[in-house]
């Protein structure tokens, strides 16, 4: 009883999005709902030849009482499979119109290009209520006229390309998370009382920070003219300003400075509940203090750096506006073209499929996380 | 069991400006089980973390075999550690933790295995030898701790209160095990406890540490029968422990005036006109006109404990406690009693 509270939130806030973002990418009823005799006639037409006349009486019908604003997109969406689908409509339309109810009418006497099976088939994969052309545009996939599935056509879409520029960025926030994070944690753990508190505060104050603010700060002091520019041409390390900001060094850094929490606190958690005694036991034992720490400290703070590792990375892959704000055009990630679709072409299948991508990706990466999390140790001895 | 193997001259530990030991002499004999016993604060786990290594002394030397070996790192000292919670590495098999010290030293990994193995058998482990220390109990887990210890054969074990993390059965069962493996091995052992009937049990010699010095060090009959000091004789088993003041002085013995004005003769000299006597509860007898001295007390309490009585008595303002054997009719309480020792079994304390 006590969850049912909890269990509603999951349900409205959490699993009726995932739900809706779901089915965006996979439905596909612009069309179906539009032509729905259409759809019901062409149901069991294998799809070579011409459908029979019955098809062709059913489009009649179905444009006769169509609404010109629901007719567009499904105009729209057909033309985009084969251009010249517009004119057709508009004239099928037109003819349709003028027969009275009930009446037969010839289609390929109206146009000839009603004899031609693509324009039927374009019609009957577009009346199919699922679709996996989303899902397979995201990764720059599609179905050609014969309906498997190929490429598309070099330089039509940059979807493969930015998905893997979006793991390319993540792995490599990542990694650095894990350079500078263990570490870290290591020495938080070592440490006690003020100075402990000062470092843990120090790493959490960027999740506190306004994102603005914080990536203002970047710009400032990464600029050509910044404070980092000025400290490297003031000692001599180069003599020109190094770029180091709207471009991709810049959200790496960025991106770093904000997920390093994320890195650091369940490395901490893990490391602070090592034993204390066994960095004694194993100097005891007659292990020099370096190969103490790849043979005991290192392998037991693992799953902490594999949880922080997924963390970071499942955060990383799904950045959007510090890309947006401290990186230039090639370093926009999958976030910004969900955007992109999303707000400003009202392309809420692409939308979908590509956060399904990122879904589809951090469900894997959690699985594989709990199957060597429960296979004990990730290094053995 | 005489040659000196390890040795602390003068050496003294300071935290920032707190004492923790000061100018501590020690010797530490081939073969023997030396136990430092003492309360929490006492020292003797410093004593212990400065031989291993894992503490630097502030002043003074630390001598193993005549040599030098306070500025020697702990993994180079070869000395076994068995830690209170084990230390077992929780990521690694029972036989990999036992075979890490081996690879630490670079033993060919055929011998490993053999010498693994071998070790394992004399403990009766080896059918665990693939499981993870969480997997075991907790007498087992010390005893892969003591056998991860002795497989790289050190010079000497360190014990820092193995056994304060078990049950009572299962510590008594083990500190026989130790004593055995002890004495099997010809090993030496230096054990840390605070736990007084422990240290009785196991040790060849004792150093009861008490404020960061050696209170007393002597076998433990020497430490129980004789203690030296006030804070010997009660930390060590029961006392009775009675205020007195010296009336007379004879070749070797004084007459005492108790407190509460009753008179007792006891062996020893002394030039102090206060001290303190020492006897042990089982030395007070009912009844026992033959022994030297006698006070007439009252029964206060009557304590049965299973294979013993306990007698609170009082004699004016002193408070005694005697333990008797159970054979003896239990005295009624409130009734009036002799209470008889012998003066051998009185040590005069005079500090």
């Amino acid at each position: 009883m006590l969850i049912a509270p909890l269990v509603v939130f999951l349900a409205v806030f959490m699993l009726w999005p995932l739900w809706i973002m779901i089915s965006l990418a996979i439905r596909d009823d612009e069309v179906s709902e539009v032509l729905p005799r259409t759809a019901a006639a062409l149901a069991d037409w294998n799809g070579e030849g011409i459908p029979g006349s019955a098809a062709g009486q059913a489009l009649a019908d179905d444009l006769r009482g169509a609404e010109r604003t629901r007719l567009g997109p499904a105009v729209r969406r057909l033309n985009s499979d084969i251009s010249g689908f517009r004119t057709l409509m508009a004239r099928t339309q037109r003819a349709a119109d003028d027969v009275t109810d009930g009446a037969p009418i010839d289609l390929v006497a109206v146009d000839e290009r009603w004899g031609e099976t693509r324009y039927w088939r374009a019609i009957a994969n577009a009346v199919q209520p699922y679709t996996d052309r989303y899902l397979l545009a995201a990764v720059d996939l599609e179905r050609d006229p014969d309906g498997a599935i190929a490429s598309m056509p070099e330089g039509a879409s940059a979807n493969a390309a930015i998905i893997v520029r979006t793991f390319t960025i993540a792995g490599t926030v990542t990694a650095i998370c894990v350079m500078i994070g263990l570490p870290y944690a290591m020495l938080i753990a070592a440490t006690g009382g003020w100075v402990r508190n000062a470092l843990l505060l120090s790493v959490l104050l960027p999740l506190w920070t306004s994102l603005l603010v914080r990536t203002t700060a970047w710009v400032i002091l990464l600029q050509n003219e910044g404070l980092v520019n000025a400290a490297i041409t003031g000692l001599g390390l180069s003599d020109t300003p190094l770029s180091l900001i709207f471009n991709r060094t810049g959200v790496v850094i960025a991106m770093t400075h904000v997920l390093l929490p994320f890195m650091v606190l369940p490395i901490f958690s893990v490391v602070n509940a090592i034993p204390r005694n066994l960095m004694p036991a194993a100097a005891s034992l007659g292990a020099p203090p370096l190969r103490a720490f790849y043979r005991v400290l290192l392998p037991l703070s693992m799953p902490g750096v594999l949880a922080g590792s997924l963390l970071v990375f499942m955060v990383a892959i799904g950045y959007y506006i510090t890309p947006a704000l401290v990186g230039g055009a090639d370093d926009q990630m999958v976030a910004s073209v969900i955007a992109f679709f999303a707000l400003e072409t009202a392309n809420w299948g692409m939308a979908g499929a590509l956060g399904l991508i990122l879904l589809a990706a951090t469900t894997i990466l959690f699985i594989v996380y709990g199957r060597l999390s429960r296979s004990g140790a990730p290094i053995g001895a | 069991m005489s040659a000196s193997l390890i040795r602390f001259e003068n050496v003294s530990k300071a935290f920032g400006s707190t004492v923790v030991i000061d100018d501590l002499n020690l010797d530490v004999r081939k073969g023997e089980f030396l136990t430092l016993l003492g309360p929490s604060g006492s020292g003797k786990t410093t004593t212990l973390l400065m031989l291993a290594g894992f503490e630097a002394p502030s002043g003074g030397t630390i001598l193993v075999d005549g040599k030098r070996i306070d500025d020697l790192p702990a993994h180079r000292r070869g000395m076994g550690v068995v830690f209170q919670n084990y230390a077992l590495f929780p990521h690694l098999t029972v036989a990999q933790n036992v075979a890490f010290p081996l690879q630490m030293r670079g033993v060919p990994r055929g011998e490993i295995a053999r010498r693994v193995d071998a070790a394992l058998d004399r403990v009766q482990l080896r059918h665990l030898s693939s499981r993870k220390p969480s997997q075991l109990s907790g007498g087992q887990q010390q005893r892969v701790a003591l056998t991860r210890c002795l497989v790289f054969e050190p010079k000497v074990i360190l014990m820092d209160e193995p056994l304060s993390a078990l049950d009572k059965q299962l510590r008594e069962r083990l500190q026989l095990e130790i004593r055995e493996l002890y004495r099997r091995e010809g090993l030496t052992v230096v054990f840390v406890t605070h736990d007084q009937s422990e240290a009785l049990t196991m040790s060849d010699r004792i150093a009861v540490f008490n404020r960061g010095a050696i209170a007393q060090i002597g076998t433990p009959a020497d430490i129980y029968d004789r203690p030296a000091n006030r804070f010997v004789s009660e930390f060590i088993g029961e006392t009775n422990l009675l205020e007195a003041e010296v009336t007379g002085r004879g070749d070797d013995h004084l007459d005492l005036a108790l407190e509460g004005g009753p008179g007792i003769r006891v062996p020893g000299r002394c030039e102090d006109r206060a001290v303190a006597v020492s006897i042990r509860p089982e030395r007070l007898v009912l009844d026992a006109p033959e022994l030297d001295n006698h006070l007439d007390a009252t029964v206060d309490d009557v304590v049965y404990q299973g294979n013993h009585l306990r007698i609170h008595l009082s004699c004016g303002p002193l408070r005694l406690v005697a333990q008797s054997e159970r054979r003896i009719e239990p005295p009624v309480v409130g009734r009036k009693v002799r209470v008889s020792f012998a003066a051998e079994d009185c040590t005069v304390l005079t500090e």
